[in-house]
């Protein structure tokens, strides 16, 4: 009964059972406490973008999610699967997570269709064919297959980041975390990135999002989760997040970013 | 007045086509000025190249060509016929010069494994070969051919040898994602060694196990044996060379990559035969290769002195392989070893299809200039008593009646070696542009 009131959304949403959950996660780099008690619950389907000032722990905390980053005590289980330091297990986690690097890191030396393809061939061990069909779809839905054949240096950045997006779809993960997907893009091709997020969130995606795109927030997140010092602050469903933020910390942030 | 507003532009934004770009204007007149006499300084600089070359380049000419001997016995007929460079020398020596002292018969060898061995690299080299991925195969196992070419021997042992290598080196290769077939490799290689090799001691037992079939006995595709001690000149460049370049870069590579390595042990490892390589000049490896090793053998072990230095070069010339590789992966942005562990690859295929690529790419220039040091390198092994192309000109010259041509013997020895350099150095020019993918421009 209570279940099934945890899995509607703020925006009324059926959603799935938990496809993330980390429990009390600490991260230290050397001395440094970078994460300090980290919890949080992602349902099957739920969009949730994490804002905070430059150095509160955002991009680090989602980086311990496909474990580029390690974190040092609490659990972090994705998709069923504690991450650990076996290797299978953050193989098996890799594969179903999709992530959008904040500068791309698309492979210079390979085309826009070879990056897409890479991954299907190599780690799910698909046909060249298939996966260069199923690449081919994604690049039609980020809008730009007639660039498959060139090279990513040849692409604008609003176009790289398109790939990037559509080179994590081909492997069909079942989360897809953003790390400030278009804080290195010009304002005019913001737009064309954030089109192909909220058509990716209407889909039912589940997603992480870094973001300073305080819109974005607004129109597609059923949940915004506001970080300082490496800590959650406050956590919320986005009307009553830039409403009514709760924190004295979340009140100064909201109105320093939303003054202009 | 109204052309200065934006407003009066003769095309809609967006509108305006696509011109070519203006006409240069070409001529040598326009060349001249604009690359030689450009400014004061470039004038005198350029008066002063052209005034020396006018200097240098004739008496070059007049020497090597025009007042130069080409046929005659010895070297007073030479000076009878002309005041220049007397090439009847290299003419009548020339063999020499190729071969060493191969058996004169047996030379055919030399140049099948010659031909080989140009195929074999066009076929590396350039993309578009035709039969490009059989030649490519033929590749891996044309070392051993070129072996068994030069020094002879029983070519069915060779052959079973060889499908024995293939199978071992198979196995161990899908050991890399099962332990199973790595143990399969193991019984392999004992077993081939039992059947066709003459058999095994087994260890801390006086116990041999015999081997099971001969292979001396099937001599239908044997080659005379030719001790590698007649190995020399060009041939003997080319054999250390090739084999040194062949094998250093994926030494190089490999130890770049253990250098790098999480695992304590392999990182170590690899930073002290790094270093410890570096630290010593090439000939004392050399000399090492061919006084010490044998103290520090098992008694009775004979090793070829060839195959010693071919060890020793290939070695030195990895370390250095691998700090150039080095700097190229340390070039690669670590944005793409995360993207790569993002999107699910492991390790080795991460190395290979991502990191790889790209630090290679950047360090085309580093690993040419080391394969061209390298390849240079090897008139050293003259110390320990090789006949390479110097040593032949150094003995050629102690004969009586050429005496004293020390210029036509360097010059002859310098032309080969700038061919094979410069040969080099274009196509590693090439590379950089064909594997530029940005903005072509």
């Amino acid at each position: 009964m209570n279940d099934s009131v945890n899995n509607v959304s703020a925006t009324g949403r059926a959603l799935g059972d938990s496809t993330i959950e980390i429990r009390a996660m600490h991260k230290w780099y050397g001395d440094f406490h970078v994460l300090r008690d980290i919890n949080l619950d992602v349902k099957s389907g739920e969009r949730i973008v994490v804002c905070g000032p430059s150095g509160s722990g955002k991009s680090t905390m989602i980086r311990c999610i496909n474990r580029l980053e390690e974190h040092q005590q609490g659990d972090i289980i994705v998709d069923g699967v504690e991450l650990t330091n076996d290797l299978k297990n953050i193989e098996a986690v890799r594969r179903e997570v999709g992530m959008v690097f904040q500068h791309f890191n698309l492979f210079p030396h390979l085309t826009v269709l070879e990056n897409c393809t890479l991954a299907p061939i190599w780690v799910r061990k698909q046909p060249k064919a298939e996966a260069e069909a199923t690449a081919m779809k994604y690049l039609e839905r980020v809008k730009i297959p007639d660039q498959a054949l060139k090279y990513p240096g040849q692409l604008s950045g609003g176009q790289q980041q398109r790939v990037a997006i559509a080179r994590s779809l081909c492997m069909s993960p079942k989360v897809m975390l953003f790390d400030e997907p278009t804080s290195a893009l010009d304002p005019e091709m913001i737009k064309e990135v954030l089109d192909v997020m909220i058509e990716l969130a209407e889909e039912g995606m589940t997603m992480i999002c870094v973001t300073h795109e305080m819109g974005f927030a607004k129109t597609v997140a059923d949940r915004v989760i506001f970080m300082d010092e490496g800590q959650i602050i406050e956590e919320n469903e986005p009307q009553q997040f830039f409403n009514n933020p709760q924190s004295e910390r979340t009140q100064l942030f909201l109105s320093q970013i939303l003054a202009h | 007045m109204s052309n200065t507003t934006p407003t009066a532009q003769k095309y809609a934004p967006g509108q305006h086509p696509e011109l070519p770009p203006p006409f240069k204007t070409r001529g040598v007149m326009l060349w001249l000025r604009e690359n030689l006499f450009s400014s004061p300084t470039n004038i005198v600089l350029s008066l002063l190249a052209i005034y020396f070359l006018y200097k240098v380049v004739p008496g070059v000419l007049e020497w090597s060509f025009f007042d130069a001997a080409f046929t005659g016995s010895d070297r007073n007929e030479c000076k009878a016929k002309a005041g220049g460079a007397c090439w009847a020398f290299i003419a009548e020596r020339w063999r020499l010069f190729t071969y060493g002292f191969y058996p004169a018969e047996e030379r055919w060898r030399v140049i099948v494994a010659f031909i080989m061995l140009v195929v074999v690299t066009i076929a590396i080299l350039w993309e578009k070969c035709p039969l490009r991925k059989p030649l490519l195969g033929f590749a891996v196992i044309f070392p051993f051919v070129a072996a068994f070419l030069l020094v002879g021997g029983n070519g069915v042992k060779m052959l079973v040898g060889l499908a024995c290598v293939a199978v071992v080196l198979l196995l161990l290769y899908r050991g890399f994602s099962s332990a199973l077939f790595f143990i399969l490799a193991i019984v392999a290689a004992l077993a081939a060694k039992i059947i066709f090799f003459g058999g095994v001691d087994v260890p801390f037992t006086s116990i041999h196990i015999n081997g099971i079939v001969d292979l001396e006995q099937y001599q239908q595709l044997s080659l005379k044996r030719v001790s590698t001690d007649s190995f020399g000149g060009f041939m003997l460049t080319l054999v250390i060379g090739v084999t040194g370049i062949a094998f250093s870069l994926p030494i190089g590579v490999l130890l770049a990559l253990g250098r790098q390595s999480n695992l304590p042990i392999v990182k170590y490892a690899c930073i002290v035969f790094i270093e410890f390589i570096r630290g010593v000049p090439l000939i004392t490896l050399l000399f090492v290769a061919s006084t010490m090793l044998s103290y520090f053998l098992p008694p009775g072990t004979t090793f070829n002195l060839l195959v010693r230095v071919l060890i020793m070069v290939t070695l030195f010339a990895s370390a250095y392989m691998a700090e150039v590789v080095r700097g190229g992966l340390q070039a690669v942005h670590t944005g793409q070893t995360e993207a790569a562990d993002a999107l699910g690859l492991k390790y080795w295929p991460s190395m290979r299809l991502i990191v790889l690529p790209q630090a290679l790419k950047i360090s085309i220039p580093s690993i040419v200039n080391t394969f061209i040091g390298l390849y240079k390198d090897t008139v050293l092994v003259i110390i320990i008593g090789l006949l390479d192309p110097l040593g032949i000109g150094r003995a050629s010259l102690a004969a009586t009646e050429w005496n004293g041509l020390t210029n036509e013997v360097y010059l002859f020895v310098a032309v080969f070696f700038f061919i094979s350099c410069y040969a080099m150095a274009r196509y590693s020019i090439y590379l950089e542009n064909k594997l530029h993918t940005g903005h072509k421009r």
